[in-house]
């Protein structure tokens, strides 16, 4: 009796809990929810963000090159005078002369032929002369490529169904450039030279190897100091440092100096680096000063994390076998934090890679058509490079500004990649 | 072992207790039957503050050459903290501060001419919990006599390492993977890695702060074993919270209680005729 009349009158406990199983569930599975959401949100955007740049961008790997046999004229190209003669004109009427038309008498018709081929064709020409004057009178076989419109034709950019006044071509080169493919004299293939070359004034000439070479020398200004400066930093303040009003300030004014907008950094940059010291402006020195300054709160906190979450009995162990304060951080603390320092370092170099405002700010937004001439010498980055194709008022710079965000990319996963493996390897040794 | 130890001393409690000192050492009985046996580590009028919270009051110790003291007492009695003051390691604690005189050799520890490593050289440590650096045996055990200097050859440390190993009784577990890290060892062989570790050294003193805490009772029973050899060649400190292991491995014991020194003796008297009630009642059972 008593035994019946017990669980209706208290509920047990297993009917407690039951009761609010069902809301505990829902809740779970909401979160769950939420979750999922976000992440499929996330990945959306990056899908979208990833997948326009390299529709915009991939066309730039497709390049079509002209292989022009040029008859170097004797009466055209004098020894004493090499650099007066033009080329590109030579090599439009040969050109012409090859498709069976006829120039008037104002030069209109090899005008508009020079307009498709690029003028790199004819620096090869003078370049090969100037080097072997016994080319004069020969007939030598040039390749380069074709002029930015004419690849946008190529490539299917521009198409003939726009109206004639609404392309750069008209219908006689269009047609001009489908005869030129029909001879066998262009073919389409992967574009080196856009890995190969530096900025130009041509799209079809422009590449972005000045802004990679420009970016790694920037960088490794950037980590040779950033990295040995802001770890030591960390490491003191972290172990040997007394903690007290002056440490707390320290720490502070560090985590508040992460959060500096970078712009800051490029004025300061600007009025002690450039007008103090004297760095030359533009050069891979100077940007990669200011992107050490950057750098460095970011270096020290993720150091001083590492070294905290280093566990304090391994302290214990070196202390207590009488190993010195100084043997103790750097026999046993900092090799441990090595995988955190790792990782936080050169996350921190991946954002210098892709910051451009404060570059700016230090005349880093030239046209520098070359590989960087040392580290004083003048010097572009990538992401100023984007930007300075993003500002350019030809076409065919904007699938290069897509290509050249691509190259970005992939030198940024690259390093996070190297991140993820310096972790490990360090990871495994212990 | 225990027989021995709880009927042994009983005859000469009377005269230690008559001999002892009224002032600094009214609680501490002696340590031993044998009244010659030397002293390694006198303690005296030893407080220790933690900021403003005084975690040790007035404490006086005589710990004895080649022998096993034991340090009693509930959880927060202070027993850990005046181990940690004989080889300075509070000193790595910030806002602790150490006043009173402990003596190793008749040399004050705080003595600003005493540097804390000489000092840690000569008095070796053990923790809690194992804590073997994250390297190889062999590194683990090389580590201390090399920032010491104390081999000069490779072969030397070799023969360093192989010997200390032997005495903690890891040689015959670890000869064939030296060189395989340290914390790939059980709980039990990584704490008699640590002990190998701090012999190394060659130590005067080892000091151990609850050693098997961490460990079960078969390894536990290996590192009292160890424990009692090397109490033939080092002069031992050991933090407790087992009473049963301090009357098997000590031959002396002390009892803490809320940062006093309540009581300290012989083991076998501290266990079988304490002096002071809250002794009677810890060593009972009825509190901590």
């Amino acid at each position: 009796m008593t035994d019946a009349a017990l669980p209706t009158a208290q509920p047990s406990l297993r009917q407690t809990v039951e009761a609010r199983l069902k809301r505990r569930h829902a809740e779970e599975l909401r979160f769950r929810f939420y979750g999922r959401a976000a992440i499929i949100v996330a990945l959306l955007f990056l899908a979208v963000l990833v997948g326009r740049i390299v529709a915009q961008g991939y066309t730039t790997f497709v390049d079509y090159q002209l292989s022009l046999p040029v008859y170097v004229d004797p009466a055209r190209v004098q020894v004493d005078d090499l650099s007066g003669a033009n080329y590109d004109l030579l090599i439009a009427d040969q050109t012409l002369a090859r498709l069976g038309e006829k120039d008037d008498e104002l030069g209109t018709q090899s005008g508009k032929l020079m307009e498709l081929i690029s003028t790199d064709l004819g620096f090869q020409v003078l370049e090969k002369v100037k080097a072997d004057h016994s080319l004069i009178g020969k007939t030598i076989t040039i390749t380069g490529p074709v002029r930015a419109d004419g690849q946008l034709y190529y490539k299917g950019q521009m198409k003939r169904t726009t109206d004639e006044s609404e392309r750069k071509l008209d219908n006689q080169q269009l047609a001009w450039l489908d005869r030129l493919k029909a001879k066998g004299l262009v073919k389409g293939g992967f574009n080196f030279g856009f890995l190969t070359k530096s900025d130009s004034t041509e799209p079809e000439q422009a590449g972005v190897l000045g802004a990679i070479v420009g970016s790694a020398m920037m960088l490794l200004v950037t980590a040779s100091l950033a990295i040995p400066v802001g770890v030591l930093a960390a490491t003191y303040l972290e172990e040997f440092a007394p903690k007290g009003r002056w440490s707390d300030l320290i720490e502070v004014n560090i985590n508040n100096l992460a959060a500096v907008p970078s712009i800051v950094y490029g004025l300061l940059g600007l009025a002690v680096f450039i007008n103090w010291l004297g760095v030359p402006r533009s050069s891979p020195l100077v940007g990669g000063l200011v992107m050490a300054l950057m750098a460095l709160p970011t270096v020290i906190i993720a150091t001083r994390s590492a070294l905290k979450a280093v566990p304090p009995s391994i302290r214990e162990a070196a202390l207590g076998v009488g190993a010195s304060r100084t043997q103790t951080v750097f026999h046993h603390v900092l090799p441990l934090a090595m995988p955190g320092v790792m990782t936080g370092a050169i996350l921190s170099l991946a954002h210098a890679l892709g910051e451009t405002a404060p570059l700016l700010m230090i005349g880093m937004i030239s046209f520098v058509p070359g590989v960087p001439q040392g580290f004083t010498g003048a010097a572009t980055v990538l992401p100023v490079q984007v930007f300075i194709w993003e500002n350019a008022s030809e076409r065919a710079f904007e699938e290069r500004t897509a290509a050249a965000i691509l190259v970005l990319l992939t030198f940024m996963i690259i390093m996070n990649m190297a991140a993820i493996l310096l972790r490990r390897r360090f990871e495994r040794r212990w | 072992m225990n027989q021995r130890q709880f009927n042994q001393p009983l005859r000469h409690r009377d005269d230690e207790g008559a001999a002892a000192p009224a002032v600094h050492i009214a609680v501490d009985r002696g340590h031993s039957a044998d009244k010659s046996a030397a002293i390694k580590i006198r303690a005296r009028d030893v407080n220790v503050f933690y900021g403003d919270k005084q975690a040790l009051f007035d404490v006086g110790l005589d710990v004895p050459e080649r022998a096993v003291t034991a340090l009693i007492g509930p959880s927060g009695c202070g027993k850990s903290t005046f181990l940690r003051c004989i080889n300075r390691m509070n000193d790595t604690i910030p806002g602790c501060t150490v006043r009173g005189r402990i003596e190793l050799d008749g040399e004050d520890v705080n003595d600003r001419s005493i540097d804390p490593v000489v000092l840690r050289a000569r008095v070796g440590m053990v923790f809690q919990k194992p804590n073997p650096f994250p390297k190889t045996i062999f590194e683990n055990v090389a580590y201390g006599p090399r920032i010491h200097g104390l081999a000069t050859g490779k072969a030397e440390l070799e023969a360093i390492v192989e010997s200390s190993l032997k005495r903690a009784g890891l040689w015959a577990e670890v000869a064939d993977r030296l060189h395989q890290p340290g914390t790939g060892l059980s709980g039990g062989q990584q704490q008699r890695l640590v002990i190998a570790r701090a012999i190394a050294v060659s130590p005067e003193v080892i000091l151990m702060d609850e050693p098997c805490s961490a460990l079960d009772p078969i390894a536990t029973a290996k590192i009292e074993e160890l424990i009692d050899e090397l109490r033939n060649q080092y002069c031992i400190v050991i933090v407790t919270h087992s009473m049963a292991q301090a009357a098997r491995v000590s031959q002396k014991t002390a009892f803490f209680h809320l940062g006093k020194l309540v009581e300290a003796g012989p083991t076998g008297e501290i266990f079988t005729n304490p002096r002071d009630s809250r002794t009677q009642d810890y060593i009972t059972g009825r509190f901590g």
